[in-house]
């Protein structure tokens, strides 16, 4: 078991050790240990409701939100627990951001979105915040397209926009890593496109993780993959081996689409 | 065989649509002949004089009523809106909860008269507001709780849970959450119902009978909210019962006036929202 999940070479950034998530007395993820290295992208893959989606909120703790949810294990940011009591959760979203499956922009004006983030966190002076807003938009490949109608309604952009959008309202609370909950599900396959290219240049600053049930975007995308089924983390690899070298019969099932 | 069951079906469907036209018809029908037998028969005395004369007409009712209903929600406004919020963003699901639904539920039941007298009691007496502008608003504002809390409740659920999400994980505490997204998003639907709600509560001549309202020609406007009030349901009231030789047509005038003035406030509620929604959306 533990010989098909490997440690990534380099820095790692977050580390579960024998993480579980409940909902209730469902064990939605069980027993997951697993490194992800830094300003890397990983991408966790499987089928519906194989736990992955939950992992994932497990990292910034967006569970919590969950009534009748609990973790077990531990997760590591950097070396040190997130799952202890005293955490302060504010803080720690700040350093892990999210970006989720369907846009969700705030109802309001294109900059109020962006500067959302920032002004949570006490910044109120106006050429601080427009310079925020700047250099996030033109992070998230957005800055072109909505520079000349940062006042207009962000409702009034189109899909693909509206997920960039998203992107750099995280950006702008400078987060350390940023996790993606199948953001690209909803979106036409020229947005999806836009969003990987996007994500590949994240990755030079940022550790990025994403969930995905394109198994041919994390083949795109990322360095290391883990695949998950029912739960459990079957196999975690580099994504070259996971997809070419499988080490499990089930994960060779899988990325060769023989269900799910 | 098929042919003539089809047929049938048609004729079936014939009749159940005709059921349910007239069904809908006779739930609308009353309200226009309501409003009509009222015209028809307060028309004679719907004169400018009777309506904004100080000393023979309705304006101090209508003012008096005016000021009841403000009070109400600004009495109202701030608990209703607060305890929906719990409900909706803080509440977790429990007993507590299913209590409080509970008695929302019940305390919309309890018939206005009782409210009246809960009011006189407390509000009146233990608190020693007097029969009052102050006490009987108190008293309103209990009975337009439970639909102020339900349709803010209405409201919150309606707004995206991935709005909430998107705020949780930018590192907002719940309140933030609550207050820069959840509420001004919830707003125009909050307001539309808290309007309506003390609309309907305009009406009411019961909560205020024992604790607010007079009738009086020597004291017309309230200078104080420890005044007694006059109120246009309790005018209406006054005039049908107690004061003799009103002519007919000034009891059906001053009815329209109330009618006017409550179907004015859902006009007004209508409008807020309207405009408040455009303002979100621009």
């Amino acid at each position: 078991m533990s010989s098909q999940i490997i440690t990534p070479r380099g820095e790692i950034k977050i580390e579960t050790r024998g993480l579980s998530v409940f909902y209730g007395s469902f064990a939605a993820v069980k027993d997951v240990t697993l490194r992800i290295p830094a300003k890397q992208i990983t991408a966790l893959i499987g089928p519906s409701g194989c736990g992955k989606s939950s992992f994932l909120r497990a990292l910034n703790r967006m569970n919590d939100v969950i009534p009748g949810s609990h973790a077990g294990g531990d997760v590591l940011l950097d070396g040190t627990s997130i799952c202890a009591p005293d955490v302060d959760v504010a803080q720690l979203r700040r350093r892990v951001g999210m970006v989720f499956q369907t846009p969700n922009p705030f109802p309001m004006s294109i900059f109020d979105n962006v500067a959302y983030g920032p002004r949570l966190h006490g910044a109120v002076r106006r050429d601080e915040l427009e310079a925020t807003a700047e250099r996030s938009l033109r992070g998230a490949a957005l800055w072109d397209e909505v520079k000349d109608k940062l006042r207009q309604s962000a409702l009034d952009l189109s899909g693909g926009q509206q997920q960039r959008l998203c992107i750099a309202r995280v950006l702008a609370v400078e987060p350390e890593v940023v996790l993606m909950d199948e953001p690209s599900s909803a979106l036409d396959p020229t947005a999806t496109f836009r969003i990987e290219e996007l994500m590949l240049e994240l990755a030079q600053q940022y550790t990025i993780i994403i969930v995905t049930h394109n198994m041919y975007q994390a083949s795109r995308v990322s360095r290391y993959t883990g695949f998950f089924l029912m739960g459990e983390l079957i196999e975690y690899s580099r994504t070259v081996d996971i997809f070419e070298r499988p080490q499990d019969q089930r994960t060779d099932d899988y990325v060769r689409g023989r269900f799910g | 065989m098929s042919e003539r069951r089809f047929s049938r079906a048609r004729s079936t469907e014939a009749v159940v649509f005709a059921f349910l036209w007239a069904a809908t018809a006779l739930v609308v029908l009353p309200i226009f002949a309501i409003l009509a037998v009222m015209l028809v028969r307060g028309a004679g005395g719907l004169t400018l004089k009777f309506v904004f004369s100080v000393k023979e007409g309705l304006l101090p009712a209508i003012i008096g009523t005016l000021y009841l209903v403000a009070l109400t929600a600004a009495i109202a406004a701030p608990v209703g809106i607060a305890a929906a919020v719990y409900l909706s963003e803080y509440a977790r699901p429990g007993p507590l909860v299913r209590l409080v639904r509970l008695s929302l539920v019940n305390l919309a039941g309890v018939p206005s008269v009782v409210y009246g007298l809960f009011g006189l009691a407390i509000f009146v007496m233990l608190l020693q507001f007097g029969r009052s502008l102050l006490a009987g608003s108190c008293t309103l504002a209990l009975l337009v709780l439970p639909p102020v809390i339900g349709a803010a409740e209405e409201s919150l659920r309606q707004v995206p849970q991935g709005l909430r999400q998107a705020s949780l994980a930018l590192g907002a505490s719940r309140w933030q959450t609550t207050w820069r997204v959840v509420l001004p998003d919830a707003l125009p639907g909050i307001i539309t119902g808290l309007i309506l709600s003390v609309g309907r509560a305009a009406g009411e001549t019961a909560p205020i009978l024992f604790t607010a309202a007079f009738f009086s020609l020597t004291h017309p406007f309230p200078r104080s909210v420890f005044d007694e009030v006059l109120a246009l349901p309790y005018q209406l009231f006054v005039m049908a019962t107690e004061v003799p030789n009103v002519p007919p047509q000034s009891k059906w005038a001053a009815a329209v006036v109330l009618v006017g003035l409550v179907l004015g406030l859902n006009l007004f509620a209508i409008i807020v929202r309207a405009r408040l929604r455009r303002a979100r959306k621009w």
